[in-house]
């Protein structure tokens, strides 16, 4: 795409805080719980993440369907109002910000979800639906049309032929450029995308991965994207972080999760992936079982009812985010870093533990504290 | 329009499931549309076919045809032979034993062949009393029997369960323990593992390939995505605008596949096998309408080697089945023409309709 009528900082909406650049990270998530009230008991949909996403970067959030990715971006979002912790976004506190400075915020920081077409209302027209945020935040009209006209641009569209249409005369892909475009208009500094191409088809979700790359350097806006197969942030995602069940598994830049992966969740992550090539041997054995209910977790490690390498101590002890490297830190007792042997069965396992000790003040800052009573073994 | 034969006994020189100029034509208020258009493919028992190609390029209407339930704006001609015995064309009521029995479908959505509002079991057990005649007792075992197959842990208690109290993984074993209930001798997967997480689809395609091989079904997996098909296929056929643009035994087409759509294809997909720089590529455009189709190779305006005679004359599939069949101008391994549009990948043929024009 060429189009470069518009320059980068033209879709910059009103005054943003001058200070907080630098290296600060755009936004800080501590220890973040999200519970639900369901019939029967507690639902802990986000049981304790903590995570930073640094100014410009991409974060692919990944796991399996169950595990709290949607439920999290929502929190982070403040649409559900989060159970625990805190959720810093450019200085900013969300979690006790009142609804006035809320509604700033949420301009700030814009969503795109997974189903294109039902995410978009089906009775209006295209530029209005593009236009939405710019008319809410009270901007005078003959400014609004320049901004989505140049928008829609920037998504592929031709403004002139699709203005006035509907959504349903598009296709899921086109739906999702709309939907690209509806968030893109209001200039954010987030954008957390919940499984923008799961349900499209293969050549589709190149097109709309390419455009959120091209959004992505064009505007230098922050991104979470969430995913549920890691083949699909691989290109896009600066770090990823490996959600399991509530928590995070593990977390690193890309090279540090795809190269040496050291959970063996995440091993079974990449193992899944099915290489399009027949030649190639099956990796790894599939990981059996599915998600397990948040709503009473296994003790000790929640991924070792399935885990191919658990051993007694898993089941007694939670196992907290540790640095096994510099920004790269994995929960869990026995981690592979990058040896495929001990996925085996072979009893190496143990022997990377040595070079696990926390570095540093950076490192120390960014481990969750361990859950309340963690420590004391449940019974099972 | 082929003269069905409904009476034909099994011929022993018949492969299980053969398809002959298949075509699936729909009456739509916009004009005809042609979501099928003269396939040709044969299944031995415990073969499996692979099925891709981008969304709307007609691999549902082509197994939907294979089962008799397309919508009633289709018509379907041309020839689709059980054993020797011809489908297209028979009564309704006589198709229904041999499609109910020997031709069972798992689709992408379990909801479409689960009630909502009833248990499990009462869904298992009643097709089976129905089509196989059983009593309520001997039903009600197999039932266990088959959820016991299809890996559903506690399938005693699971059994009890309103498909909305499952996970979408279980609710696709149940639909795959339905599906094999009458004993099917051919198996069709819709896109039966696209809504499921990548470690749950793994699960569910190995469940499906070691009950093939045990039962010696013959298979079809419709899939958009050729990572699902390469390692559990014995042919492909990839599928573009209602057409096979090439069909081949797996291990041919990976290695020197032919057709630039297929490459294309292949392109797009992402993974994990290859260095983080080659990255997915989109293939640019959309594919065209099935009304409106012009003459020529249904893909040249996507097609980075098509010329002029690419978009007046429609490259031949070729009729060997079993071989490696392409229908290209300018296979790949050829050279592109001199003149060939040099689309670069980066959206130079966008759909015109709606797309910005790019500058050339
Ligand atoms: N409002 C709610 N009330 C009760 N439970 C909830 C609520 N929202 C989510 N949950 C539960 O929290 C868990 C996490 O759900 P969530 O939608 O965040 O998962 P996800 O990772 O986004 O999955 P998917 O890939 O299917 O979108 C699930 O078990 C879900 O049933
Ligand atoms: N009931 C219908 N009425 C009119 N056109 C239809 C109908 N069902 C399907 N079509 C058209 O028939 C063509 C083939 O559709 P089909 O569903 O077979 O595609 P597909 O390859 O299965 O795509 P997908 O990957 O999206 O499932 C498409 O152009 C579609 O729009
Ligand atoms: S802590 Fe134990 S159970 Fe958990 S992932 Fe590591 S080895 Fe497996
Ligand atoms: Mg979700
Ligand atoms: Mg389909």
């Amino acid at each position: 795409m060429t189009a470069d009528d518009t320059a980068p900082g033209a879709l910059a909406l009103d005054d943003k805080p001058a200070a907080a650049t630098g290296t600060d990270p755009l936004l800080t998530v501590t220890d973040l719980v999200q519970r639900f009230r369901v019939p029967g008991g507690m639902m802990n949909a986000v049981a304790g993440v903590s995570f930073e996403l640094g100014r410009g970067r991409t974060l692919g959030l990944v796991g399996e369907s169950g595990c709290g990715k949607s439920t999290l971006a929502r929190a982070i979002l403040q649409l559900t109002k989060p159970s625990e912790g805190s959720v810093r976004f450019d200085g900013q506190e969300l979690t006790t910000l009142p609804k006035a400075g809320l509604r700033t915020m949420r301009r700030r920081i814009q969503m795109v979800f997974q189903d294109p077409i039902s995410a978009l209302n089906p009775r209006r027209k295209i530029f209005d639906i593009v236009a939405e945020g710019l008319v809410i935040s009270g901007l005078p009209a003959e400014q609004i049309r320049p901004r989505v006209e140049a928008v829609l641009r920037q998504v592929g569209l031709d403004p002139e032929l699709v203005s006035d249409r509907r959504p349903h005369q598009f296709s899921g892909g086109q739906c999702q450029r709309i939907a690209i475009a509806r968030a893109m208009v209001v200039d954010p500094d987030l954008l957390i995308c919940d499984e923008p191409v799961a349900s499209l088809d293969v050549s589709v979700q190149a097109q709309v991965l390419d455009l959120l790359d091209e959004m992505k350097h064009r505007t230098g806006v922050s991104m979470i994207f969430v995913a549920h197969d890691l083949a699909v942030v691989r290109n896009i995602s600066d770090d990823v972080a490996v959600m399991y069940l509530g928590t995070i598994a593990e977390t690193g830049d890309t090279a540090a999760i795809y190269d040496t992966p050291a959970h063996p969740y995440t091993r079974a992550l990449l193992d899944a992936v099915p290489a399009p090539d027949p030649a190639a041997a099956p990796s790894g054995p599939a990981l059996g079982g599915e998600i397990p209910s948040p709503m009473n977790p296994p003790s000790g490690c929640r991924f070792r009812t399935r885990c191919p390498i658990a051993r007694a101590e898993c089941a007694a002890h939670v196992p907290t985010l540790r640095e096994i490297a510099p920004g790269h830190r994995v929960a869990c007792h026995f981690p592979l870093v990058g040896e495929a042997a001990v996925f085996a069965g072979e009893a190496t396992a143990g022997a990377p533990e040595a070079e696990a000790a926390p570095a540093g003040a950076e490192a120390a800052a960014a481990e969750p504290a361990a859950e309340p009573g963690s420590e004391a073994p449940k019974q099972d | 329009m082929a003269e069905p034969t409904t009476t034909g006994s099994p011929t022993p020189d018949e492969p299980l499931l053969r398809a002959e100029d298949l075509r699936v034509h729909l009456d739509t208020p916009r004009g005809l549309l042609k979501a099928v258009d003269g396939v040709s493919f044969a299944i031995e028992r415990g073969e499996t076919l692979g099925l891709v190609g981008e969304s709307g390029s007609g691999k549902s209407m082509l197994v939907r045809s294979l089962m008799g339930i397309c919508p009633s704006i289709a018509r379907i001609r041309g020839s689709v032979r059980l054993d020797g015995r011809e489908l297209v064309g028979v009564p309704r009521k006589e198709a229904r034993t041999i499609w109910g029995n020997r031709i069972a479908m798992v689709f992408q959505d379990p909801m479409t062949s689960l009630n909502p509002v009833l248990r499990i079991d009462r869904q298992l057990t009643e097709s089976m009393r129905l089509h196989l005649g059983l009593g309520k007792k001997e039903a009600n075992e197999r039932a266990i029997e088959l959820l016991t197959l299809v890996g559903i842990p506690e399938p005693l208690k699971r059994s009890r369960s309103y498909p909305h109290q499952l996970s979408g993984g279980m609710r696709q074993r149940v639909t795959i323990a339905m599906a094999l209930a009458c004993d099917p001798d051919v198996l069709i997967a819709d896109e039966a593992t696209t809504a499921l997480d990548v470690t749950v689809q793994r699960q569910i395609l190995d469940l499906l390939q070691e009950i093939q091989a045990e039962r010696g079904m013959g298979m079809i997996l419709v899939s958009h995505d050729l990572g699902v098909v390469a390692g559990r296929t014995d042919q492909i056929a990839v599928m573009y605008a209602g057409r096979m643009v090439e069909h081949s035994p797996t291990a041919d087409l990976f290695a020197h596949r032919r057709h630039r759509y297929t490459e294309a294809l292949l392109g797009a997909v992402p993974r994990l096998d290859v260095p983080r720089e080659q990255r997915p590529r989109a293939i640019p455009g959309s594919p065209p309408d099935l009304i409106t189709l012009a003459s020529g190779c249904a893909f040249a305006a996507r097609c980075g080697a098509a010329d002029d005679l690419c978009r007046a004359q429609r490259p031949e599939l070729g009729e060997d089945l079993g071989t490696h069949r392409f229908a290209c101008h300018h296979p790949v391994g050829t050279d592109a023409p001199a003149g060939a549009d040099a689309a670069s990948g980066d959206g130079a043929d966008e759909k015109p309709s709606l797309m910005k024009e790019t500058p050339a």
